[in-house]
Formats: C-alpha cells, sequence, structure tokens
C-alpha cells in the first residue's frame, strides 16, 4: 500500500480546527498540526500573572487539540513578522485592532511554505463560510487561497460543500461526500459533530483567537501608537498591555498600576526597564511609569498610586520611587481623590 | 532519589507560555536523541504544556519540580 497523504491542519485550539482535522484523519490522511504563536494570543498569559487565577488547572488548548487527535503539534513564533500584518494590514481591521483577513492569509500562507519544506500534500483550516464576519465569508474565502499562495491545495473540510473542489478532493486523496456544508454563525453543526466524534471538553473561546478582537485592549494598544507617534511595539510592550489599569494623566507618560500581588510580582520584573513607584506607609500596588515623566509628573503619578493604596482616605501617604538604575527615594503625597481623575485618563 | 544528570540546560524564567514551549521545541530540534534536557520556567503553566508537548511528540518527562517560584522539567530526547 503506497504511504497516506500528508495534510498540515492549522490548529488555534477551538473546536472548529479541532473538527477539521479530524474529519479529515478518519480519511486515513496523515495530519500533522501546526499553531502560529503572535504575542496576541488569548492563551496563557494573563493567567500565568494573576494570582488568584494559578489555582484553577490551566491547558494551552492546541496542544490539549493534538493531544486528542494523537498528532504531532508544530508551535511557529511569528511575532516579527506578524507585526507588519498588524500595523498595516491590506484588508483592513475588523471591529477592533483585529486584521483577521491578513492574519488568515499570513498564517495560511506560513503553514503553506512549511509544506513545501516537510513535503506534505494539502493544508486544512476549521474555517466554516459566514462564520465570522471578515475572514470567514464567501467572498473572502477565495481571497486567503489566492493571496496566501496555497491556492487549490487549502481544503476547509466543515465547509468544503459549499466551495469549489479542491485539489486533494480532485485527486481523490479525500472524498468530497465526506466533507461538510456548514455555513453561518450557529454552532450547532460543530456541537452535533464533535458529540459524534465522542468528543467533550473543548474549548469555545467568545468572539476571537486573540487579544485583538477586545475593544479594551485595542484601545489601549491605538493609545500606545498614538503616544508614541507611530504604529510599533514590542513583545513587552503588548503584553503589559494584558496587566493591570493603564492610565494616562499626561500625552507623554502613563501609568501601569497592578490591580493584586501576581500582577505586582509580575511588574516587579520590569523595574529595571521603567521607572516604578511603590506604597511604602500602606499596602498598596507597584506602578510602573511608562515614559518620559518629570518631577511633577511624578508627583502626579504617585498621588495616582496612592490613590489605588489601602491608604486612600489618608491626609498623607508614602511612596518610594525608584529609576531604572535601583536608585530611589521616598515621597509623601496626598492621594488623588476619585471625583480628580478624569475617566478620560483610564484607558 | 537519584535526581537525573541533565546534559542540556536551558533557562526560559520570565517567558510565559506558550514561549516555553517554542524555546523547548527549537532547542530539542537541535539535539540528540537520548540526550536529556532541563528547563527552568516561572510561568506554572509549564508544568503542563511542556509534558503535553512532549507527550504528542514524542519525548519523555523524567522529572517535574517546583518550588513555587521556578519551575524545572527535565526530559529525555525521543527519537524524531
Ligand atoms: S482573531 Fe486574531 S488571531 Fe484570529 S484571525 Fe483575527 S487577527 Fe487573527
Amino acid at each position: 500500500m503506497s504511504d497516506p497523504r500528508k495534510a498540515v491542519a492549522l490548529i488555534s485550539g477551538g473546536l472548529d480546527s479541532l473538527l477539521a482535522a479530524k474529519v479529515i484523519q478518519e480519511q486515513g490522511v496523515h495530519v500533522e498540526g501546526i499553531n502560529f504563536f503572535t504575542g496576541f494570543c488569548v492563551e496563557g498569559h494573563t493567567h500565568a500573572i494573576r494570582k488568584k487565577e494559578r489555582a484553577r488547572p490551566k491547558r494551552n488548548n492546541a496542544l490539549w487539540v493534538a493531544e486528542q487527535l494523537g498528532i504531532k503539534l508544530h508551535i511557529v513564533d511569528i511575532v516579527e513578522p506578524y507585526k507588519e500584518v498588524v500595523f498595516n494590514p491590506r484588508h483592513g481591521y475588523g471591529a477592533n485592532l483585529n486584521p483577521c483577513l491578513d492574519c488568515k492569509i499570513f498564517m495560511v500562507n506560513k503553514a503553506h511554505e512549511w509544506l513545501r519544506q516537510h513535503s506534505f500534500d494539502f493544508i486544512i483550516t476549521g474555517e466554516v463560510v459566514g462564520q465570522r464576519p471578515m475572514s470567514q465569508r464567501k467572498d473572502t474565502m477565495p481571497v486567503v487561497s489566492k493571496e496566501s499562495g496555497s491556492g487549490d491545495l487549502l481544503l476547509r473540510p466543515l465547509c468544503a460543500k459549499n466551495l469549489p473542489e479542491t485539489l486533494p478532493e480532485r485527486e481523490g486523496w479525500v472524498k468530497r461526500e465526506q466533507l461538510y456544508d456548514f455555513s453561518g454563525r450557529s454552532r450547532k453543526p460543530q456541537m452535533a459533530l464533535a458529540e459524534r466524534f465522542g468528543l467533550k471538553d473543548y474549548a469555545q473561546p467568545a468572539g476571537g483567537c486573540c487579544f485583538l478582537t477586545d475593544a479594551q485592549y485595542a484601545s489601549k494598544l491605538a493609545d500606545l501608537w498614538r503616544a508614541r507617534g507611530s504604529k510599533q511595539y514590542e513583545m513587552d510592550d503588548i503584553m503589559l498591555l494584558k496587566v493591570g489599569r493603564h492610565l494616562r494623566p499626561r500625552p507623554h507618560f502613563k501609568l501601569i498600576i497592578s490591580r493584586e500581588e501576581g500582577e505586582g510580582n509580575y511588574l516587579q520584573g520590569y523595574r529595571k526597564q521603567y521607572v516604578s513607584i511603590k506604597t511604602v506607609s500602606h499596602p498598596g500596588p507597584l506602578a510602573l511609569i511608562d515614559g518620559e515623566a518629570g518631577d511633577e509628573d511624578i508627583e502626579l503619578a504617585a498621588r495616582l498610586v496612592a490613590r489605588y493604596s489601602q491608604g486612600r482616605d489618608a491626609p498623607e501617604v508614602e511612596l518610594e520611587v525608584a529609576d531604572r538604575e535601583g536608585n530611589s527615594r521616598l515621597l509623601r503625597v496626598r492621594p488623588m481623590p476619585a471625583h480628580e481623575v478624569p475617566q478620560a485618563w483610564h484607558l | 532519589m537519584a535526581s537525573v544528570t541533565p546534559r542540556s540546560k536551558l533557562d526560559a524564567r520570565r517567558l510565559l507560555c506558550p514561549m516555553p514551549v517554542i524555546r523547548v521545541q527549537d532547542r530539542v530540534a537541535e539535539l540528540a536523541p537520548g540526550t536529556t534536557l532541563e528547563v527552568v520556567c516561572t510561568d506554572p503553566g509549564a508544568l503542563t504544556d511542556i509534558p503535553a508537548w512532549c507527550r504528542i511528540n514524542g519525548h519523555r518527562i523524567l522529572e517535574t519540580r517546583d518550588n513555587g517560584e521556578e519551575q524545572v522539567v527535565i526530559l529525555e530526547v525521543g527519537a524524531s
């Protein structure tokens, strides 16, 4: 018997990509998974940071899916090349800063590169026509195939019957009649199929697969770009956007204030990169100053930090301000009352 | 208990998941089957993720430790 055909499946960790891979596996095709790390993925991070969430067992859904399927999973770090997708999406952004269509094109293109390097035969994704407003529409699905360069090597098993035949179907590597014709936003067909495969406990993320679809996250990222005068970010920036409360009292600096102990510990790790403020006289948060702050700015920042400490109602709170070299000084300030903090400062 | 003596070490501290797994994956790709690798992390999620990654990719976990601050995973590279 000849070797089975080989497919590389884009695995996000959600139900659709799990089902798509399973459908093809059931047809006797050898499947391996590929998962892309953009830095914005919802997986993990905040969980690891916030102390109260540490107690709950956590799993990486993409790894979990691969284990359910019994397939290898290749996790690819695309943080650097992905920036261009976020900065200049040719097809624009979705509701927030999510460049979904360009993102899909980019990932399928990377999967296609991987396929050529590893002599695989075709690519599968869990896309469903009409499932998502931007990247998964009847008119945009061919755009993904075309602009990713994968052409008819890209098979979407869950909705293939609604789309033109692809090479794996024409060549008889997979049977079209055993593929599906799902469409629209309903999740019922997927849930029924999961049941048929005996799959339980799968992840059903609300919204998109990454933080760029989150309105609050996107507004913090947009603020960062405005403050820096251009679209740019480093890994630390996008991690810090997930941590603490962010306030921008002046255009040239913002404060990142921890909300609980786990976040405080996490922010500690950045004290060599940012000026930091910590309450001394009362239990309270640790805050970082992102930007260049003068003496007046630091006093204002300290009053804000004091407001989030247990000394918020005290006449005075003592804080320690440390520069990036670790030189510190003490400062006594009057905590800023809530009514003096304009809503617009909250990012 | 006699501890395993790892031949290769990887510092994945201050990285959040899935970065420790990616670093392990990249390092394992350079190592010969049978080599032991010790990974030190500070994201407790690594204690779930690295073993899961090893199981699906055919590598063996020899030891895991967690002192609350740092997590250590020792694995043996399997045949690719
Ligand atoms: S939600 Fe994020 S990861 Fe998912 S397609 Fe859109 S931009 Fe890409």
